[in-house]
């Protein structure tokens, strides 16, 4: 598809009449029901939300007005969006799986008068709420299932709407006057308001408009070179940015089709029937598929599991430099081909990446070996760093130039830049227009000659022209001369290794850069099996002197790599501990989410940190901890420091 | 779908009555003389003290076992002897307190045996797969499907049952029970060995099942909480004798169960 047919459509609604144009027959829509995919082209989509819009312009949705959409990736609830987008109205999603409170929370802050919700599930949990969201007068469900007894005045089921529509529009008057609603929809308008999930107090409503929203996703389609030919499954919440743009904007402005899941639990094997084109998974969900196939070879027979690990090496070591394009013996080349026909190609198809194309990661650090692994047996997978302010792309890796440890070049039209402090800020076509009924938050994150301040702090890679996240700003810290000091970059890079359950990086306004390390009992464990390692306890474990040895290796190659990067030579890690207890959400000491609770913890350990920079080779710690029935005790312990060697820079510059 | 009562649809007519029924094994006596009914579209809870006679009960119904004494109605009919087959064809259908399914074959295929007894196709065609037998298995397939979706049970159709956690076995045999598209569903225990989250699920789905297919419900629990919520009469049973009869409320305040339960001084 030419970029430029998008020219004219500066709305979702006139993307619809577009594609129903020129891909009618074209499958835009498919949702597995009662076990069988149904589809739905781009034809019968528009005339659904045509009807679906009058229906809801007889129910009294007016123009400017919002409407929630609540519940899980079902092609009614996509259709919904449409629909009010025709009618100008402007779409609120909410995650399905939101608790009551948050629902009424953006519920009521967004002023929404009418929802439209999946089931019975969320009618209930909208009713539980009904006295704080004073506005909202109708509600509209999808599936009619234990309904049927409710007190319908203020509640009408989704098929009825439609059909009463579709009766409408028989009458030529009614298609005129929807044709000219369409029409009168401009591109400045609002087209959606994204709530962010508020990790950070509460959620705010990020406002896109029609304009930028598919400006910004005609440039990524271009980018990817997405076509009407292309299948994605949306299985992301419908109310998070990603789901939004890379499954019903780029879907619209390229016309692909969208595949919704039977339900949240069988998307794994939905997107093997599927076998999608385009693909994004959260680095979580490739771990645990991952490791859920690691698992299944292991029970596998002996054959099968020696070819699968000899073909997995072959691939570590050619599998990405042929998806590079680079230069590879022939013998690895031929050797590969192999294993494509033996182990990749039946394992891609079981995971459903058999017609896989692009595939994207983003959301949160990806360890380099997982990254690779995909890589390896020919997934084209690949990083994207974004926000939803910036309706989601501002860095994409294009094909060829893939690096784990970055997140890619700046995407076409967008702006990026690095502020003085650090802090990465952008303009992009798809910038939001401010935050819903809250200028003091847009004002905020403003600057004043127009970027965006996106709240991380990153920088250029020299060597690729990339950029690299390393944390979010308020984290960053500065040792004593001034270096730049990023926890959790130094923890995720410890992280990766498997023996290294947890990381906890000291340094901001000290002289240099400390870790205290948790090992992983499993990985660990299982070591100390093998090599005849004798312990009774997980203190004694992570107190034995080989254990150190090994983690002194890691954290040396840690110091390697920092070294590598000039912002980040500074901040090597001198000196490193393993403590002698696991980090325990039922302590306080790391979140029930598993993010490391640093001001609790530098209180907690204080003796440690204080031997950790007063140069004494061990020290004593005796701590709290809870039980899991909730009786305390307490553990004490002498907790040995090693010394590690800063790596030379090449070029011994300090960060600004 | 086949909606057929529901709440609104008042509780009817008298379905199944028990009249006079006394079973012994050897010497013991697991019920003596109990008579009760069960009307059409309630759900009627059977409790009682371990021992009470409760699933000998059931059994009775289920013409698993055949009482010594007594007549049991079922739809106008009286039998002297009910026999498990009977019992099926006559639309009772049953889980067990102990889950039983087969556990090497998947989910799916655990419901669609629930259809056997509506095939009609002869064996050589069911033999061949073809004709009317495969015209017949798409036909039940498509109600098997519309029970997986009733269930949620998607995710779980292709694997096998032995390889399920306790409660979703629990809902997969609901799924069989249901599939015989039965008009008295007999549940022994349906949660028992669950946690409080798969309880509620479980109670969900027990009072959607009443409203959505109509279907009348007997079953036993021991969750006092969950009695109380489902159902609309209840039966006490203690020592194979019925001591109290009647809405969840008047049972709550009857002295013989309180005394059933809690004992009472000699």
């Amino acid at each position: 598809m030419a970029p430029n047919a998008v020219a004219g459509a500066d709305t979702f609604p006139k993307l619809l009449v577009r594609n129903a144009q020129l891909y009618g027959d074209r499958p835009a829509v498919r949702h597995k029901d009662l076990g069988i995919w149904q589809t739905w082209t781009w034809r019968e989509a528009l005339e659904i939300v045509r009807a679906y819009a009058v229906g809801l312009h007889n129910l009294g949705v007016k123009r400017g007005e919002t409407i929630a959409i609540v519940g899980g990736n079902r092609p009614r609830l996509y259709w919904s969006v449409t629909a009010a987008q025709m009618l100008g109205a402007i779409p609120v999603p909410v995650y399905a799986d939101a608790v009551a409170d948050e629902l009424a929370f953006v519920v009521a802050h967004a002023d929404v008068r009418f929802a439209a919700v999946e089931d019975q599930e969320q009618v209930d949990k909208i009713q539980s709420v009904l006295g704080r969201v004073p506005k909202l007068e109708m509600m509209v469900y999808d599936e009619k299932r234990g309904l049927r007894d409710y007190d319908h005045s203020k509640l009408r089921a989704m098929e009825d709407v439609i059909a009463d529509g579709r009766k409408a529009l028989a009458d030529p008057k009614v298609a005129a006057w929807l044709d000219k609603e369409i029409e009168t929809g401009k591109g400045s308008d609002p087209s959606i308001i994204l709530y962010t999930s508020g990790t950070t107090g509460t959620s705010k409503g990020v406002v896109l408009t029609c304009e930028g929203s598919i400006k910004a996703a005609s440039d990524t389609v271009a980018f990817d070179k997405l076509t009407e030919t292309d299948v994605a499954l949306a299985y992301l919440p419908l109310a998070w940015v990603g789901d939004h743009y890379l499954n019903y904007a780029q879907g619209m402005v390229s016309g692909f089709c969208m595949a919704c899941p039977e339900s949240p639990d069988t998307a794994m094997a939905d997107l093997r029937e599927i076998g999608p084109s385009f693909y994004f998974a959260p680095p979580r969900t490739l771990e645990l598929l991952l490791t859920r196939m690691m698992i299944r070879m292991e029970d596998a027979g002996v054959i099968k599991r020696r070819m699968f690990h000899y073909f997995i090496d072959v691939a570590r070591r050619y599998g990405e430099r042929i998806l590079n394009g680079e230069q590879v013996p022939l013998s690895g080349r031929l050797l590969y081909a192999l294993g494509n026909v033996f182990v990749y190609g039946p394992l891609k198809n079981v995971l459903g990446f058999s017609c896989v194309r692009i595939a994207y990661t983003a959301g949160e650090a990806v360890g380099p070996d997982l990254f690779s692994f995909y890589r390896s047996i020919g997934l084209n997978l690949k990083q994207l760093y974004g926000q939803t302010e910036a309706f989601l792309y501002l860095t994409a890796q294009p094909d060829g130039e893939i690096y784990s440890d970055t997140v890619g070049a700046v995407c076409p039209n967008v702006d990026v830049r690095i502020s003085e402090d650090g802090e990465v800020q952008f303009k992009s076509p798809g910038m939001f227009s401010g935050y819903f009924k809250d200028d003091a938050k847009t004002a905020e994150v403003m600057t004043p000659d127009g970027y965006v301040k996106t709240g991380d702090a990153g920088f250029f890679d020299e060597k690729t022209g990339h950029l690299k996240i390393i944390d979010r700003t308020k984290d960053v810290g500065k040792l004593t001369d001034g270096t730049m000091f990023p926890p959790k970059y130094i923890e995720n890079k410890l992280k990766f290794y498997p023996n290294i359950r947890e990381a906890v990086a000291i340094g901001d306004k000290r002289d240099f850069v400390t870790v205290m390390l948790n090992i992983d009992l499993t990985a660990v464990g299982s070591w100390a099996e093998r090599n005849n390692v004798v312990y009774a306890s997980y203190q004694e474990l992570a107190g034995h002197p080989l254990v150190y040895d090994m983690l002194e290796k890691h954290v040396a190659e840690v110091n390697r790599s920092l070294a590598a990067d000039k912002v980040m030579a500074g901040a090597q890690i001198a000196r490193f501990l393993i403590l002698h207890k696991e980090l325990d959400p039922d302590d306080g000491e790391i979140t029930r989410t598993l993010k490391v609770r640093r001001g609790f913890i530098a209180d907690r350990y204080s003796p440690l940190i204080k031997a950790l920079y007063d140069g004494s080779s061990e020290a004593d710690i005796s701590t709290e901890v809870t039980f899991e029935d909730g009786r305390k005790g307490t553990i004490s312990a002498r907790v040995k420091i090693r010394d590690m060697k800063i790596e030379p820079t090449p070029t011994m510059g300090k960060a600004a | 779908m086949r909606a057929v009562g529901g709440p609104d649809v008042a509780v009817g007519d008298v379905l199944l009555s028990v009249e006079n029924v006394s079973l012994s094994f050897g010497g013991v006596k697991a019920v003596s003389d109990v008579s009760f009914d069960i009307r059409k579209g309630e759900i009627r809870a059977i409790i009682g003290p371990n021992g009470a006679g409760k699933t000998s009960m059931l059994n009775v119904i289920n013409g698993f076992y055949q009482p010594q004494k007594g007549r049991i109605t079922f739809k106008g009919q009286t039998r002297a002897k009910m026999r498990p087959h009977d019992a099926a064809y006559g639309g009772i259908a049953r889980t067990f307190q102990n889950v039983a399914l087969f556990r090497g074959m998947t989910a799916l295929d655990n419901i669609m045996a629930g259809r056997t007894l509506k095939m009609h196709a002869n064996f050589f065609w069911q033999l061949l797969r073809y004709g009317p037998a495969l015209r017949e298995e798409v036909e039940h397939r498509e109600h098997v499907e519309e029970i997986i979706d009733f269930l949620k049970i998607q995710e779980i159709r292709r694997v096998p049952v032995g390889r399920l956690p306790y409660g979703l076995q629990k809902r997969v045999e609901l799924g069989r029970a249901l599939a015989m598209e039965p008009e008295l569903l007999l549940l022994d225990e349906p949660m028992a060995g669950m946690n409080l989250e798969e309880k509620e699920d479980m109670s969900r789905f027990v009072l959607d099942v009443n409203d959505h297919y109509g279907t009348t419900i007997a079953l036993i629990e021991h969750d006092m909480g969950v009695v109380m919520d489902l159902s609309d009469r209840v039966v006490v049973l203690d020592h194979g004798n019925k001591i109290a009869d009647g809405t969840p409320d008047e049972v709550k305040r009857n002295q013989a169960v309180i005394d059933a339960y809690l004992g009472v001084a000699h």
